[in-house]
């Protein structure tokens, strides 16, 4: 191996570390008041005092709380109650397939496909009008924005779901769920109890990163919080891009000290969870040593099972809302679909959107590409010198994902600013890429480690040289992981909202932040289109990572995808 | 089939040893002249496996490895893994998946030997007619039967012209009648070549066929 690809780990750590953390005082000294280049020169409370001092800054604040910790729960729970249901049966092969397109999804897209469906004009107030409710004009509801969050707590765990799933589904194997199941099965437990007693608790134990990866996520998310979350007031995390947006400077200082409190919050919103661990885990050990053995009948094992299959039958359910309101042309309420059809709205829109599409696509490939060789070179290095980096990698790798977004972007901005880097794509690609790349590492680790090594021993005995090895061998073997990890790189970036925003200033447009910009207003084929694009997208990327392999397997059996 | 011209080095391992953590696994001190087979034996978990990939250049890092091993004067532990020309069979015919027959031969013969896309092509045709496997080069290495991939498996290990052979136990996947059918195939071509090998098995039948000395690993 080439001695200067060792330095890959490294450059790696430093990505994924110096963001963070220069983003992290560059958001903390403002919020005291100190930042020369924008005037604050004096140390002072008064950014934090005048972010207190907000109207209806508490309620934000227990909203980004209380969202977050909700949807992280209910997420989990169906994320459980369905792998309770199926584990080891014929059904999580189909789940397992599902899983990947959905996770695709962007966030936001997912957001204003379940606005389309619960609105009060929206699918499901159509379904049962004017038959059943008798409404023949949309009902005065406030069911998105509602005051309590709850339509963006169901969007956040109809989009959270799918990622916890992937989590769980990686980490089974490793507990022998089949044999696990024989034994429970001898000793008289039926499939839920048992995977509740035998599985859920290490299970646990092996996706609690990913867990608090959400749960950060969730309790700073700003994206989705702007199409479904309460407005007046909005989660800490909207009103600090709010307050961001400001023209006066003073209101830039509050919004550092925004973003400081966010920080506390997300930092109080896992305190709490882990209480809830201490408390889950004592009463599930009561539960497990009560030497009950059936977790309710078929009965419930089915309702179970509709209930967990809900928040992803949601998001299928609207990216089809979605594609239908883009072609719609005249959809009065009451009808359940548009009574015609019409191409306007993409020909309206067709040039600015794949203008945006283009953008989009950039700044998804070119640090999709950096991080996917950043990601070989350390697993490599990893294969070359045997040490994993175990706890402590990937606590780092974790760590842009731990620590909330908005808070270390702001920094960053602030930064970029000082810099004259804001607004250019290339600061925007840069800032994509820390975002990208744990999830990439993440999706690749496993299936690279498994590699069997005797391969290459065979190949290096051949003369086979280190590059010859990679390129020849290696690499063409695992072309299923490498697309699929850089599928979801693509994945991953068309769906970041915040960083684009952030550290765009606004002056690079995506597809992600045009459909959130349109979310407010009220013209929904142009939104509808907005987000079919945004959607179709990772899909793709997503569809030619499992055809490419597929294709190129047709003719040789032992490289069929599992 | 052409034989290559033989080596006629010996392998010579002076005082290599393995230890993990402190601990020593093998110590081993051998002369394999060329045609000759030196029979590594132990139960599995001795390391016996480990010796090989420490002569293969695999071994990973967490173990430490001391001594010297000569094929004529140099010491092939300085080298790197594709530059000390071990041939190696494992237990499982190994074939490239992502490659047809022919390719997974082709992919092993040298540059030195053949340049041109043509006679590489040749070569590997040869090789395949060698083993009576005429017009299988297109095919998909999935589709070979045991016996077929162990054969393609020794064939492409000679097209690189190996200076030793590294044997891991490659016998004890396949059923009786095929285990003594390739036992001849490979001690046959090996003399053919002047090879010096080292077998590693847990096989006594295996040791009585390759004929030469036998090292006993305990636990």
């Amino acid at each position: 191996m080439p001695s200067w690809l060792r330095f890959a780990p490294a450059v790696t750590i430093a990505l994924l570390m110096l963001p963070v953390a220069a983003g992290l005082v560059a958001a903390i000294l403002p919020a005291f008041g100190y930042f020369p280049a924008l005037g604050g020169t004096h140390v002072s409370l008064a950014p934090l005092m005048n972010a207190a001092s907000q109207p209806g800054i508490l309620r934000s604040t227990v909203l980004a709380a209380t969202t977050g910790l909700a949807s992280t729960a209910i997420a989990l729970l169906l994320t459980f109650t369905l792998l309770a249901c199926l584990w080891d049966s014929k059904g999580m092969a189909a789940v397992r397939r599902l899983v990947a397109p959905l996770l695709s999804v962007p966030h936001a897209a997912a957001a204003v496909g379940l606005a389309f469906l619960i609105a009060p004009s929206g699918f499901f107030f159509r379904l049962v009008s004017p038959e059943l409710s008798g409404w023949t004009r949309p009902p005065d509801l406030l069911i998105v924005n509602d005051l309590w969050g709850l339509s963006m707590i169901a969007g956040l765990v109809a989009k959270e779901m799918p990622f916890l799933l992937l989590m769980a589904l990686a980490a089974l194997p490793a507990l022998h769920g089949t044999r696990r199941r024989m034994v429970m099965a001898s000793l008289g437990y039926s499939r839920g109890a048992g995977f509740f007693v035998a599985i859920a608790p290490q299970l646990y134990r092996l996706i609690r990163l990913p867990v608090f990866a959400v749960l950060a996520y969730a309790s700073s998310v700003a994206d989705v919080a702007i199409v479904l979350g309460p407005t007046t007031p909005a989660p800490l995390a909207v009103r600090i891009l709010e307050w961001s947006s400001d023209p006066d400077l003073s209101s830039r200082f509050m919004a550092a000290a925004g973003a400081l409190i966010q920080v506390a919050v997300t930092l109080g919103a896992l305190g709490i969870w882990v209480l809830g661990e201490k408390l889950v885990s004592r009463s599930w050990l009561y539960w497990t040593t009560s030497g009950r053995r059936s977790a309710g009948g078929p009965t419930l094992r089915l309702a179970g099972l509709a209930l967990s299959l809900a928040p992803m039958i949601t998001i299928a359910l609207g990216l089809a809302i979605l594609i239908v309101w883009s072609f719609a042309g005249a959809w009065r309420f009451p009808d359940t679909l548009p009574s015609s059809w019409s191409l306007r709205t993409w020909m309206q829109l067709g040039e600015g959107s794949v203008e945006l599409a283009r953008t989009t696509l950039w700044v998804a490939l070119v640090p999709t590409l950096v991080a996917g060789l950043l990601v070989l070179g350390c697993l490599e290095t990893e294969a070359a010198t045997g040490r994993t980096g175990g706890n402590r990698a990937l606590l780092i790798l974790y760590l842009p994902l731990l620590v909330p977004q908005v808070s270390f972007l702001f920094g960053l901005q602030f930064l970029a600013i000082v810099l004259g880097a804001d607004g250019r794509m290339i600061s925007v690609m840069a800032a994509h890429m820390v975002f990208i790349l744990p999830y990439m590492f993440l999706s690749i680790a496993d299936p690279y480690r498994r590699f069997d090594g005797r391969v290459l021993t065979v190949a290096s005995g051949l003369g086979l040289g280190f590059w010859r090895r990679l390129f020849q061998i290696r690499l063409p073997m695992m072309i299923g992981p490498i697309l699929g990890m850089l599928a979801i790189g693509i994945a991953v970036s068309i769906g970041q909202y915040l960083p684009t925003l952030l550290i765009g200033a606004g002056r690079v447009p995506t597809l992600t932040t045009e459909a959130v910009a349109l979310s407010a207003g009220g013209n929904r084929r142009a939104l509808a289109v907005a987000a079919t694009l945004q959607a179709v997208l990772p899909f793709v990327a997503f569809w030619i990572a499992l055809a490419v392999p597929a294709f190129l397997a047709r003719k040789r059996r032992g490289m069929q995808v599992r | 089939m052409k034989t290559v011209p033989a080596t006629s080095n010996a392998l010579k391992l002076d005082s290599v040893t393995i230890s993990l953590n402190g601990r020593t696994l093998i110590s081993l001190n051998a002369s394999i002249n060329p045609g000759e087979v030196l029979t590594v034996m132990g139960p599995s978990g001795s390391g016996k496996s480990t010796l090989l990939h420490a002569l293969a250049g695999s071994l990973a890092p967490v173990f430490k490895l001391e001594g010297t091993v000569r094929m004529g004067t140099t010491d092939i532990l300085t080298l790197q893994p594709e530059t000390r020309c071990m041939g190696l069979l494992f237990q499982d015919p190994l074939l490239f998946p992502h490659l047809s027959v022919c390719g997974n031969l082709v992919i092993a013969i040298p540059r030195h030997t053949a340049k041109a896309r043509a006679q590489r092509q040749a070569l590997a045709e040869d090789a395949l007619s060698a083993i009576g496997l005429e017009g299988y080069g297109p095919r998909d290495p999935a589709t070979l039967s045991g016996g077929q991939a162990a054969r393609v498996a020794l064939q492409r290990t000679l097209l690189s012209q190996p200076r030793a052979l590294l044997l891991d136990e490659p016998f004890s996947k396949l059923d009786v009648a095929l285990r003594q059918e390739m036992r001849a195939l490979v001690f046959d071509h090996a003399r053919a070549r002047n090879l010096p090998v080292i077998l590693v098995t847990h096989d006594p039948e295996d040791a009585k066929a390759a004929g030469g000395e036998v090292f006993r690993l305990d636990q």
